[in-house]
């Protein structure tokens, strides 16, 4: 579990329009990594080239190295399959699978690759994903019933639960409080604070407080213009970067004194 | 209560208003006026007052509102009318088919009917039968056994074709083949329907030698109709599936074609099964094809695969165009007429099953 993650000079395209351009960076294990900037600057096209996401868009490629333990991401004979299975995700907007139940939701991974498991292995699943997501006690009575029943906040968690079902090394985590009310965003908040214990999160937030408060180290991205390139402008130890960063652009946008 | 509130009178935002029910009232006396008017105008006739009454009312209503009410609110009435006009409309043709199916159909619409076949009834049953020597003999068994046969055959052929062909159009198809494939469902679904019948006639000419017919070429026929239906609407309800559920399933290591077995399909199934169930209401009352495919013929056949099959639109084309006995048609038109009615209740009832589908299958949501 948890695993380390080395971005070597990255690029990344749709068709061809460069979205992100040379990206590099060491993400450690059992810890925090919050990417911030502007809209637009390709913060989301980035992390989801962390588990070949963006596969999944018609047009979207990369040029460069992720490299998982020192293992390519891009290499030859990789499987995205293989690749998603260790690098979770989870999105911006609460996705829960409206066919199935909360309970089967918790277990969508294996379910849907129709890995067998016992009722009692499949219990534990559920109860320590949902414990581990901090969900447990709101649902345990209703696991039943359909997931899309829960409240919008209930409803990220239980994709954060079924997100950590399947025990990835990395949580990869695109916005995922910006649509939540501040009681369930600290409920989330608190979550990654336990679960960088286990695994390697990344956590792309627009609330600087939220990225001072969960976060190790963050990393600023920036773009010149609009058609331009988005651009990896610092990454440091977050009480740095939001104290004394060595970039003015870092300090003009962590300051709120932007453009 | 401090606040004081203007008397009525006074309200800025109020207008003149014509009383609550006028609309209602105005309507009954053109009714009544309409009727009048017909009456003294060559003699009472439905049509004449239907149209009279109509015109009467929408006249009325509105200078009436126009008058008291002002002009906004006198076009709201016209159009209103209208609208209710054009909806009225739109529904005579379908009453009038209900009412002549149902007031012919009844007489001889009966468990009998539904269970014997024509097998052995000739016109002179028919004969005996009018001058009340013998009961009425002959029904539609056959026909119903081989209209349920050839729609469910074309619906084998036809789900697996077309519900594959959008999971291609919407999952996979990008560029020229997609592109190509869309156009030519397009093109299919105008086919006219004997040319389809047409089309499968001759195939099986060249496969099995001129002059085949049975149950199962009818299916073929059938299933080209249909396959389009099925491509189209399956088309539409895979694509509302949002992105977003393909994503999280992908986010946990599922492969693309699990992904669209497991979370895509049965988040769209619902409205894949009621668009399945309306293509096969679809075809289930077409006539031309099966005449040239399936035949007629008076006997049960269980066998689709060999000899004529009767199916229901046949046998009512059949005893309508074709009766028994020359003298005395009634007794086929009678049964021409019940089979038309089994066609409409069996329509009906894939409507409602339809409709039974989608609420089953539909995503749960609540507590
Ligand atoms: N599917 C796509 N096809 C083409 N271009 C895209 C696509 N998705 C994003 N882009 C472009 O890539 C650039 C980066 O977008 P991205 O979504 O990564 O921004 P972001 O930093 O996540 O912004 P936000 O904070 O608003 O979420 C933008 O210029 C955007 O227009
Ligand atoms: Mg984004």
């Amino acid at each position: 579990m948890s695993k380390r993650i080395d971005v070597g000079d990255l690029n990344v395209y749709y068709g061809n329009f460069l979205a992100v351009e040379g990206v590099s960076m060491a993400i450690e294990p059992r810890s925090v990594t919050a990417f911030i900037g502007p809209s637009g600057c390709g913060k989301s096209t980035f992390i989801r080239t962390l588990n070949r996401m963006h596969e999944v868009i018609p047009g979207a490629r990369v040029q460069g190295k992720v490299l998982l333990d020192g293992e390519d991401l891009y290499g030859p004979s990789v499987d995205p399959v293989t690749v998603r299975r260790q690098v979770g995700m989870v999105f911006q907007r609460p996705n829960p699978f409206p066919t199935m139940s909360i309970r089967d939701n918790v277990l969508a991974g294996m379910k849907l690759n129709s890995n067998r498991m016992s009722k009692s292995a499949a219990n534990e699943v559920v109860e320590r994903s949902l414990q581990g997501a901090n969900l447990w006690n709101e649902v345990k009575d209703r696991l039943d019933k359909p997931g899309s029943g829960l409240s919008g906040g209930q409803q990220q968690r239980l994709c954060i639960a079924r997100a950590i079902a399947v025990q990835p090394d990395v949580l990869l985590m695109d916005e995922p409080c910006s649509a939540l009310d501040p009681i369930s965003t600290l409920a989330i908040e608190d979550l990654i604070g336990e679960l960088k214990q286990n695994y390697t999160i990344v956590i792309v937030t627009h609330n600087m407080q939220q990225a001072a408060r969960v976060s190790d180290r963050t990393a600023f991205f920036n773009i010149a213009g609009t058609g331009k390139p988005g651009k990896l402008i610092e990454m440091d130890d977050t009480t740095k970067m939001f104290t004394n960063p060595s970039v003015k652009a870092t300090e003009d946008y962590v300051s709120g004194r932007f453009g | 209560m401090s606040v004081a509130t203007k008397p009525p009178a006074q309200n800025s935002l109020a207008h003149n208003q014509l009383p609550r029910y006028t609309t209602q009232l105005v309507l009954v006396a053109s009714a009544a006026a309409g009727a009048g008017v017909s009456a003294l105008w060559g003699g009472f006739s439905i049509v004449s007052f239907a149209v009279l009454s109509v015109l009467i009312f929408v006249i009325v209503n509105t200078v009436l509102s126009a008058v008291v009410e002002g002009r906004r609110k006198a076009v709201d009435k016209l159009v209103t009318s209208l609208v209710y006009t054009a909806f009225g409309l739109a529904l005579v043709p379908l009453i009038s088919v209900i009412w002549s199916v149902l007031d012919n159909g009844t007489a001889r619409f009966s468990m009998d009917f539904l269970t014997t076949s024509m097998r052995n009834v000739t016109g002179l049953n028919d004969q005996e039968a009018l001058e009340g020597a013998a009961p009425f003999i002959g029904g539609a068994y056959h026909a119903i056994l081989g209209t349920f046969l050839i729609t469910a055959l074309a619906t084998l052929i036809s789900v697996p074709i077309g519900l594959l062909t959008s999971i291609y159009l919407v999952e996979y198809g990008r560029g020229r083949l997609a592109r190509s494939i869309t156009f030519f469902v397009d093109v299919m679904t105008g086919i006219p329907s004997i040319v389809a019948g047409l089309f499968a006639a001759a195939l099986f000419a060249v496969l099995f030698g001129v002059g085949t017919r049975n149950g199962f070429a009818g299916a073929v026929a059938l299933s080209v109709l249909m396959i389009p239906v099925v491509v189209r609407s399956s088309e539409e309800m895979l694509r509302i599936v949002p992105n977003e559920l393909r994503e999280a399933a992908y986010a946990l290591g599922v492969p693309k074609w699990r992904t669209i077995v497991k979370v895509v399909v049965p988040t769209a199934i619902s409205g894949i099964a009621s668009g399945v169930t309306l293509a096969i209401a679809r075809v289930v009352g077409e006539t031309a094809p099966l005449i040239v495919t399936a035949g007629f013929t008076s006997s049960i056949n269980t066998n689709p695969f060999s000899d004529w099959m009767m199916s229901l639109p046949a046998y009512v084309y059949s005893q309508a165009l074709r009766p028994l006995s020359g003298s005395s048609p009634q007794p086929s038109f009678d049964r021409a007429w019940a089979a038309a009615l089994t066609l409409i209740l069996i329509v009906m009832l894939l409507n409602l099953v339809a409709r039974l589908i989608a609420r089953l299958f539909a995503p749960k949501t609540g507590r």
